[in-house]
């Protein structure tokens, strides 16, 4: 089987003036496949958020590739992006921050079809029917994002993201601002849509006691660089590094 | 319950803006009236001269006195107000529209764009603004669309300025980033997402910004670069009544109330409108 994401000798540096070059993500590789759950854990200015703005071109890599269903987008500009962005989506952390608060929800929820050209009726009805599967009533479309609470919003954010059937969902600690039965209940939510949709995830965490539970693999970030790569038990039961040890020190 | 006292604070304070934006906006409707209808309303007619009647003193008849020919000064401050607030709003409009636009692009493309404008408008900035319209105004001769292009070619900057750093703020925020994974090209994500979101601090430039450049319109006729005589403009009639200010104060005092007047109601709206948009009072909206 082809992953559906491929990820290979990325990274992404900063210059900075007099100065060695500076890395936020340090020739990172690693593969997701369809349907399965990719986590990543790192502390704050590990690179984890770079990785999913490098995956979801918002910024441009330095060196590496990344392959999307077979396809290198490392170099796509502008509309050639368009088509990708129907296969990678991805949920923002800030679920209120992630709408455009003059708009309503269903006007995010639906953007993505309407630049495609989808009539206004057909893509109000796929929103209702995304809305009710990620628990939330219809009438949530004509709310704006500072009408609704975080956990609402953020399942708003999930049926945003998938309004174009996307193969992989880029989460970039999704569930960090909310509280934890909120948390649980979204998490529960992920773990539905994907045995329905057969979704892949990119899973961006610092939980890593959530990782562990959710996750299919886990890689490990620290500086930039990976750290550990593999079944979420084995790196937690018997991390390799100096850093993992003492990541989950802190928790159990 | 503190909260709740707090919450009733707010509301009261949210009504009293409202209350004062209502009260301006009336204020402003009846100025902008009374400039439309300045022809039907004056109780003479502003240019006609009668050597007899020169320097009246204010009385009953000539409320405001007559000035060196004859004319009404009420007329002609009435009329004035055609002159100097239709080119003052239109002067507002155009370089608001302009800088916005201009600024919206810079701060979303960035670049070599961005670094030229950013150049030309610190220049633009950097130099005592009157002086540099009055080359400009001297440049292209007298008149009062002169003195507007004059005024408009070195106020750009300042709405430039405001657009590009407000969409700088935005553009890596959240909401942009999700229509951008949406599929929204560069221009869809301006015109839906960034400039509606930017147009509140620009509005409230704008409408402070009127006070200002009707002055510097004055100003300008003042020094005869504007509106050439016989033209009722305010500047221009306190240019011609000002070697008489000693023996005959009215015609400067008059035209000058008026711009006191106008540039007091409009800075006073455009206080109350920041008030009205500022994110700590409209939570509630």
């Amino acid at each position: 089987m082809e992953p559906i994401l491929k990820v290979t000798d990325l990274s992404k540096s900063f210059s900075r003036a007099g100065k060695n070059e500076f890395f936020a993500v340090d020739h990172v590789s690693f593969e997701v496949m369809p349907g399965e759950i990719l986590g990543i854990v790192g502390e704050s200015g590990s690179g984890k958020s770079t990785i999913a703005k490098l995956i979801t071109r918002q910024i441009d890599a330095t060196t590496g590739t990344i392959e999307i269903d077979g396809q290198d987008i490392t170099k796509l500009t502008g509309r050639q992006l368009i088509p990708v962005y129907a296969k990678v989506q991805m949920v923002f952390q800030t679920p209120a921050g992630s709408f455009d608060p003059r708009r309503t929800l269903g006007d995010g929820i639906c953007e993505s079809l309407r630049n495609k050209g989808i009539s206004k009726v057909e893509r109000e009805a796929k929103a209702r029917g995304l809305l009710e599967q990620c628990g939330l009533s219809s009438e949530f479309l004509e709310r704006y994002p500072h009408q609704v609470s975080g956990g609402q919003c953020q399942r708003a954010a999930i049926a945003r993201a998938l309004m174009c059937d996307p193969r992989i969902l880029i989460f970039d600690e999704a569930t960090s601002a909310l509280d934890v039965t909120v948390q649980k209940q979204i998490i529960e939510l992920l773990q539905q849509l994907q045995r329905e949709k057969k979704l892949a995830y990119l899973f961006i965490c610092h939980n890593l006691a959530l990782v562990q539970q959710f996750c299919d693999k886990v890689l490990v970030l620290y500086d930039g660089k990976i750290v550990e790569y593999g079944l979420p038990d084995d790196v937690i039961l018997y991390p390799q590094s100096e850093y993992a040890r003492r990541l989950v020190d802190a928790i159990f | 319950m503190n909260e709740t006292v707090t919450v009733r604070v707010q509301k009261v304070k949210k009504n009293g803006i409202k209350a004062r934006l209502i009260f301006f906006l009336i204020l402003v409707a009846v100025l902008l009236l009374v400039t439309i209808f300045a022809d039907k309303i004056v109780p003479y007619d502003p240019y006609a001269q009668d050597l007899s009647l020169s320097r009246l003193p204010p009385s009953a008849s000539h409320w405001m006195g007559t000035d060196q020919y004859g004319r009404d000064v009420f007329s002609r401050v009435v009329v004035g107000a055609q002159t100097s607030v239709f080119s003052t709003l239109a002067l507002v409009g155009v370089i608001s529209v302009f800088g916005t636009i201009v600024g919206t692009l810079c701060g979303y493309y960035g670049g070599a764009l961005d670094s030229i404008v950013m150049r030309i408008s610190d220049v633009c900035l950097a130099f005592p603004g009157l002086v540099f319209a009055l080359a400009i105004a001297a440049l292209l001769g007298g008149g009062v669309s002169n003195a507007v292009i004059a005024l408009a070619v070195i106020s750009w900057p300042k709405y430039a300025r405001v657009a590009r750093s407000q969409t700088l703020a935005l553009k890596n925020g959240p909401f942009v980033s999700a229509a951008r994974l949406s599929g929204s090209s560069s221009m869809q994500m301006i015109l839906r997402h960034i400039l509606p979101n930017i147009i509140g601090p620009i509005l409230v430039t704008a409408m402070l910004d009127i006070g200002t450049m009707m002055m510097e319109l004055a100003g300008l006729s003042f020094l005869g670069l504007g509106a050439q005589p016989p033209t009722a403009e305010w500047g221009n009639m306190m240019s011609g009544g000002r070697s008489m200010l000693q023996t005959y104060p009215w015609l400067v005092l008059s035209p000058g109330f008026a711009i006191f007047l106008t540039v007091v109601i409009f800075n006073l709206l455009g206080d109350t409108v920041r008030d009205y948009m500022d994110p700590k009072n409209s939570r509630a909206r």
